[in-house]
């Protein structure tokens, strides 16, 4: 009787996981995204589904490190993925994507040029990737706290604002701050120049207040830093919320990062993965999203939809890249490359 | 009276240490302004748009599916290993004991990691039925952990003496031997229940596109900021967890006073 019990158990579970094995009922089929959290509006999902009656299978990442592996692995099989560029190189490297048909998406073209062109340095010859979400690192600082106009990395370093700086704890952004003021590629793989910028940041640590991620929102918010290092696409919120804050992207040049729909090698619905990308890309529904992240959007032709003139006209969300020196994106390093950054940045923290 | 003093307040420290994270979150979670560093007053809204936030209720759908599931198939296939390794000579036994245990010791990720390589090479559609399969696999070790000594400390001879007195072996086992690990299974379920909520790891890994979890969910927003909704839904969870702690903790309080007496009037009587 008990084995009886266990056997309609399992047979229970059996089912379970085939009847979750059904695909999508819905009429043209189905499209598997693949995005970072919270980095669309819900609403145009909703939206496309209902123009084109295609299903839209959601999935979300909260990093390129944990996407990657399950991508490679080919657990579940995607049609339309979201990276940042140094990973869409690493996946260009490992042959995991496929070239884009910008036939059909006519869209595409509402991505301004001066995207296309940054999106060479991962992509070169722009064949694998369409942009959907832009930004820059910078200086956020609370004009109350601080004495003097920020321009420069070099105020991280001020003893002045010793426990009031808060830096990104992420291996390739603290490297970035450093290699930039030092005047050097954030790209490198020089033992001499990493060394020289570990031991700057190895300087910079006792100003240090904390090194954190997307808690410099909040603290800044809070009054409770005069200086962090914030990607621009938080700047315009935390201004929102205390308008003591300003933004600046120090003359020593930064990271501009994107992040661009690719499609994966092995996607089964590659019609549809082009239909969901050009329906992204459309102003109207650009815009939506833009709204809906705050990130930069790189669509121009949703930029000119935007009714608040501070914020289509913001130096923040929308700098002209063309006035600014030594701009880069991230480029995957190589393992090795990787490794080095690591073991300096261990070296950094457990000092 | 000092001794008295310093140990009231180490007592009320540890409960500050223990309760003050939840005590942020229950207040954050009726907090109108969206960031944590400012208090914009006081509003249940977040609560409202919890119940109309579908990505979330489906989370939560899925959790308590999947730890209900999991926690019942792994407490049966569990107790029922127990048995026949109860069964083992020593020897078998301690080997038997050793390999369930290395689940336990092993990393998640690895586990993880190897659950998915192996639902790749059986071609295995990724889905809740995986993160199923995958729930019950690391939750049996735990079982097996708490129903094992219970069944230790059984009089062997009880059973036989059943058998002697003529109860077949299946009615033997549901009168003498189940009443007696009934404790073990029951903790050795909530602990399986308790282990497959708020596992993340494995879970990251077999899951298939558009099946979410709540710790799932909630890392994916790690990037963008913890929604509110989230303080809100975990204070609804952390009320419920306490009034059911509550529940259970007061009733035996009541029945163990009344045994007391009973023994009591019982050696009265006898003496």
């Amino acid at each position: 009787m008990k084995k009886n019990h266990v056997i309609v158990m399992l047979l229970a579970v059996m089912v379970l996981a085939l009847t979750s094995c059904k695909g999508g009922s819905a009429k043209n089929g189905e499209v598997v995204v693949y995005n970072w959290g919270e980095y669309i509006d819900p609403e145009t999902i909703t939206m496309f589904e209902n123009e084109t009656g295609i299903k839209v299978v959601y999935d979300e990442f909260e990093t390129n490190e944990t996407m990657y592996p399950k991508v490679e692995a080919g657990a579940t099989v995607y049609d339309v993925i979201c990276p940042s560029d140094y990973t869409i190189q690493k996946m260009i490297d490992n042959d995991l994507l496929q070239e884009i048909n910008f036939d059909n998406i006519p869209n595409a073209k509402n991505i301004g040029a001066q995207y296309y062109e940054k999106s060479t340095e991962f992509d070169p010859g722009n064949k694998y990737s369409i942009p959907y979400c832009w930004g820059t690192v910078g200086i956020l600082y609370n004009k109350t706290m601080v004495d003097e106009p920020i321009d420069s990395w070099t105020v991280l370093w001020d003893p002045k604002y010793k426990d009031n700086i808060l830096m990104q704890d992420s291996v390739r952004d603290a490297f970035m701050v450093a290699l930039k003021t030092k005047g050097y590629s954030m790209n490198t793989t020089d033992l001499d120049e990493l060394t020289e910028a570990k031991n700057y940041l190895m300087e910079q640590k006792p100003l240090v207040q904390a090194y954190v991620i997307d808690q410099v929102r909040d603290k800044m918010i809070g009054d409770e830093a005069a200086i962090g290092v914030i990607y621009s696409g938080e700047a315009i919120y935390t201004q929102r919320e205390n308008e003591n804050l300003e933004y600046v992207i120090p003359k020593e040049g930064t990271n501009v990062w994107i992040d661009s729909w690719v499609i994966p090698k092995n996607a089964r619905n590659v019609e549809n993965a082009e239909k969901f990308i050009d329906f992204m890309c459309r102003e109207d529904i650009a815009l939506l999203n833009f709204e809906y992240i705050t990130y930069s959007t790189p669509n121009d032709a949703a930029r000119d939809l935007i009714e608040d003139e501070d914020i289509r006209n913001s130096k923040i969300a929308f700098p002209d890249l063309s006035q600014y020196q030594n701009l880069e994106t991230y480029k995957y390093l190589g393992q090795e490359g990787d490794e080095l950054y690591n073991e300096l940045w261990k070296e950094v923290k457990s000092d | 009276m000092i001794k008295k003093i310093c140990r009231n307040i180490y007592l009320i420290l540890i409960f500050v240490f223990l309760y003050a994270p939840i005590v942020t979150l229950v207040v954050l979670s009726f907090n109108k302004s969206k960031t944590r560093a400012k208090w914009g007053g006081f509003t249940l809204k977040w609560y409202g748009s919890l119940f109309t936030n579908e990505a979330i209720m489906g989370a939560l759908m899925n959790t308590l599916l999947i730890a209900l599931v999991a926690s019942v198939v792994s407490t049966l296939i569990g107790t029922i290993a127990c048995i026949s390794i109860m069964n083992l000579n020593k020897k078998m036994r301690s080997v038997v004991m050793g390999v369930t245990n290395i689940p336990m010791l092993n990393a998640e990720i690895v586990t993880g990691i190897s659950l998915m390589l192996l639902f790749i090479s059986f071609n295995f559609k990724f889905g809740l039925g995986t993160i199923l399969l995958s729930h019950i696999t690391f939750c049996i070790p735990y079982v097996i952990l708490s129903v094992m000594p219970r069944m230790q400390q059984l009089n062997p001879y009880a059973y036989e003496a059943a058998l002697d007195l003529g109860a077949g072996p299946v009615y033997g086992f549901f009168k003498v031997i189940l009443p007696e690990i009934m404790p073990g299974i029951a903790s050795g379920f909530l602990m399986a229940f308790t282990m497959s909520l708020d596992d993340f790891i494995i879970t990251h890994f077999t899951k298939g596109a558009g099946v979410d979890t709540l710790s799932t969910k909630i890392y994916t927003e790690v990037k963008k900021g913890i929604k509110p909704e989230m303080y809100a839904l975990s204070t609804i969870i952390f009320v419920t967890v306490l009034i059911l702690l509550l529940l259970v903790n007061y009733k035996p309080l009541e029945k163990r006073q009344k045994t007391d007496k009973e023994v009591k009037e019982a050696v009265k009587v006898g003496g």
